[in-house]
């Protein structure tokens, strides 16, 4: 049976969608793009990393455009003064939390966090960084995970659980203190369930998770290596 | 008794302040060199993946990263216990030989010709690089130029200038291409022309120097410096040798054996550690690297231009010369040799070859990598466990081997150019100029984070300050 057809306007813009779709899929349908950081094409939504949030006429709060279904006669805005401060805020957030240096990362030059805050023009952060001392996981053989570099966007949890079906990661602790954990916080060289596919490494979107041996900028990956898993696999797009 | 501050010393890498004990007569009691910032690096990296080093410890010196890149590399080679491609090892040398050009440049050309060609005593105003462009502009852009010629080598290798992501463990990341080396080699016979062209005029200049360098930090010390199996120079590999300051051999030392061998004393008021001889003790077991440290440790530089330059400093200052007024010149001589090196390995006829990466796991818990930097051995040691994380690490830098050395021939030119308690530009600039003779980095020693450059205060034996003088 065919979706129901609605239309809703997008920075003012006429826009066809079909029911079920987000606001991010009918607003990058229609050749526009809205800064995300969690979301990954294949996986499913989970609004965590708040950039995508959008304005939604006649509503005061914002919405995240990945999770918050396109609705028919909706009116979005995508920009706006208030949304690229909050977005711009977000990043600053997520740059202050843990210990981000750029220059010496594997992921230099290929980090959608990094691009993220070159995109908005940010050259110093306004809130004071929080230095935290955060262990970094060399148990396993062939990856390494570092949490001075996660920004908790939970891609590697849900790329484990949905492509890979092994279930590996987990969140651990809550607030300031959460951190991704592999099988009930074990070392990932002693995580049994994981099967060395390194789908999560792609996932990642920054360099908490790489290859072992990479030196710095050497982390390049290929996130649409997932998604086009995940549409092989048929998981709703 | 009074004291005298100089605080800080313009015109070298890093800060640093020199503090001058006067008694009631006005006579020189006591000098220090201290440095006075900490960075920890040596700390801060423990449980960094091992093969991270190379980048993290580059970011120690933006002078020279290179150096810092590739000791950490050679202790990362050890760590995973391969030996690297013949052409990666080709390579590495090239880049480092671009490294020494380009840094003893910046030394001679931006922050010591002004003292030498403009005169101690002139307005301080004047005596730096801007001055030096005013008053003998040919020099300065042939210094300009060399520095060029060096970066552009690294540029040409790696990509980056500064802080390239070139060198890695296992060898280097990209092989070299034939328009580069072509491109390198045609640059090479300017580079030397610029080199002979300022050697001359310095030779030119000794005798009127002849006061600095009887009294610039002349006192004699043990040197130290790579070798190889012939007792030729070496930058890249080799074994440390210290020779003795009357001519004779000392010892020969490993890389992995550096520690049976080198000691470190901390000094009062300083971050900077002091190494010492291990076997004779601190402070008779100083030693002196570096340029001047280097050509009286070595037999011979081992290429034609640079051996013909060492005899006739040899015939003017004898087998071991001890001023360090002398390093400067030692220092034009090590540019021509790493020049004429740098062409010999473009030359090789593996050169291009494509292959420059070994891979491996940890397959060593320990490591050490050691090369010569511009300012002397630099020594990197790391421990890691079985995952390749660095549980401890140790890194002596070519500025600490001088740090006594340089203290001592602080209080040498203070004794000879101070006397009484007023403090004058052109005096206090001479005890600068000996700390500049040894192109000191002290943002690498201490592995510092920045504060401002000369300060000089003068204090009763109470600590009531005399007089003062900031750049």
């Amino acid at each position: 049976m065919p979706q129901k057809k609605i239309s809703l306007r997008i920075d003012g813009e006429l826009v066809n969608a079909v029911e079920g779709q987000t606001i991010l899929d009918a607003t990058r349908a229609s050749g526009k793009s809205i800064p995300t950081l969690c979301f990954l094409e294949g996986l499913s939504p989970v609004g965590a990393c708040r950039l995508c949030m959008v304005e939604v006429s006649g509503i005061d709060r914002l919405f995240p455009a990945c999770t918050t279904p396109a609705q028919d006669g909706m009116a979005v805005a995508t920009t706006s003064a208030r949304l690229s401060r909050y977005r711009r805020m977000t990043i600053e957030l997520l740059l202050v939390e843990r210990n981000h240096v750029c220059a010496v990362c594997v992921a230099n030059g290929h980090c959608e966090l990094q691009t993220m805050a070159y995109n908005m023009g940010i050259t110093s952060v306004r809130f004071a960084y929080n230095f935290p001392r955060l262990p970094v996981d060399l148990t396993h053989p062939r990856f390494v995970l570092d949490h001075n570099r996660c920004i908790l966007c939970t891609r590697c949890v849900r790329t484990c659980a949905e492509i890979e079906g092994a279930h590996v990661w987990e969140m651990i602790s809550r607030g300031i203190h959460a951190r991704i954990v592999p099988d009930l916080n074990q070392k990932w060289g002693d995580a049994r369930t994981c099967t060395n596919c390194g789908k999560c490494v792609q996932a990642c979107p920054t360099g908490a998770l790489a290859e072992k041996g990479k030196a710095m900028e050497e982390m390049v990956r290929s996130t649409t290596a997932i998604t086009s898993l995940a549409h092989r696999r048929g998981a709703a797009v | 008794m009074k004291r005298i501050t100089i605080e800080p010393v313009s015109r070298i890498e890093g800060h640093a302040k020199i503090t001058i004990q006067l008694d009631d007569a006005g006579q020189v009691t006591d000098t220090q060199f201290q440095v006075t910032q900490v960075r920890g690096f040596e700390k801060f990296t423990e449980g960094r993946p091992y093969y991270e080093m190379p980048g993290i410890t580059s970011r120690i010196c933006g002078i020279c990263p290179i150096s810092h890149q590739l000791a950490a590399s050679k202790a990362c080679d050890a760590i995973m216990a391969v030996r690297i491609p013949r052409t990666a090892q080709l390579l590495r040398e090239i880049i480092h030989c671009a490294q020494i050009v380009q840094s003893h440049a910046l030394s001679f050309f931006y922050l010591s010709a002004p003292d030498l060609l403009l005169g101690m005593d002139s307005d301080p105003a004047t005596r730096n690089v801007a001055g030096l462009i005013e008053a003998n502009p040919e020099l300065a852009r042939a210094g300009i130029e060399l520095r060029k010629f060096g970066l552009q080598v690294i540029e040409g290798l790696a990509d980056e200038r500064v802080h390239p992501a070139w060198i890695v463990p296992g060898g280097v990341r990209s092989p070299m291409t034939a328009p580069a080396r072509d491109r390198f080699l045609a640059a090479i016979p300017q580079a030397m022309a610029t080199t002979e062209k300022t050697l001359g005029i310095f030779k030119g200049m000794l005798d009127s120097f002849a006061e600095e360098i009887a009294n610039f930090g002349s006192e004699p010390t043990m040197y130290a410096g790579m070798v190889d199996h012939a007792g030729n120079l070496q930058l890249y590999d080799g074994v440390m040798r210290f020779r003795a300051a009357d001519g004779t051999i000392v010892q020969d030392v490993a890389a992995e054996n550096y520690h049976e061998f080198v000691a470190e004393a901390t000094v009062e008021n300083s971050y900077l550690k002091a190494p010492f001889y291990r076997p004779l003790g601190y402070p008779q077991g100083i030693y002196r690297v570096g340029p001047l440290g280097r050509i009286n440790t070595a037999e011979a530089m081992g290429t034609p231009r640079a051996d013909a330059e060492l005899g006739e400093f040899r015939q003017r200052f004898g087998r071991v010369a001890h001023s360090s007024f002398l390093y400067h010149y030692a220092r034009l001589i090590e540019v021509l040799y790493a020049l004429e090196c740098m062409k010999l390995l473009l030359q090789e006829p593996d050169v291009l070859d494509p292959h420059v990466r070994a891979s491996a796991g940890v397959n060593a818990l320990e490591g050490v990598g050691m090369i010569e930097a511009p300012r002397g051995t630099l020594i990197h040691h790391y421990k890691v466990d079985e995952n390749g994380a660095i549980v401890w690490a140790n890194l002596i830098v070519a500025t600490g081997h001088n740090n006594r050395a340089i203290s001592d021939g602080v209080r040498q030119v203070s004794e000879h150019f101070i006397h009484g308690d007023r403090l004058q530009e052109g005096m206090l600039n001479r005890v600068s100029a000996l700390v500049r003779a040894y192109d000191p980095c002290l943002s690498c020693s201490t592995h510092a984070m920045g504060t401002p450059a000369l300060d000089i205060s003068l204090v009763d034996r109470k600590g009531a300050l005399l007089d003062r003088i900031r750049s």
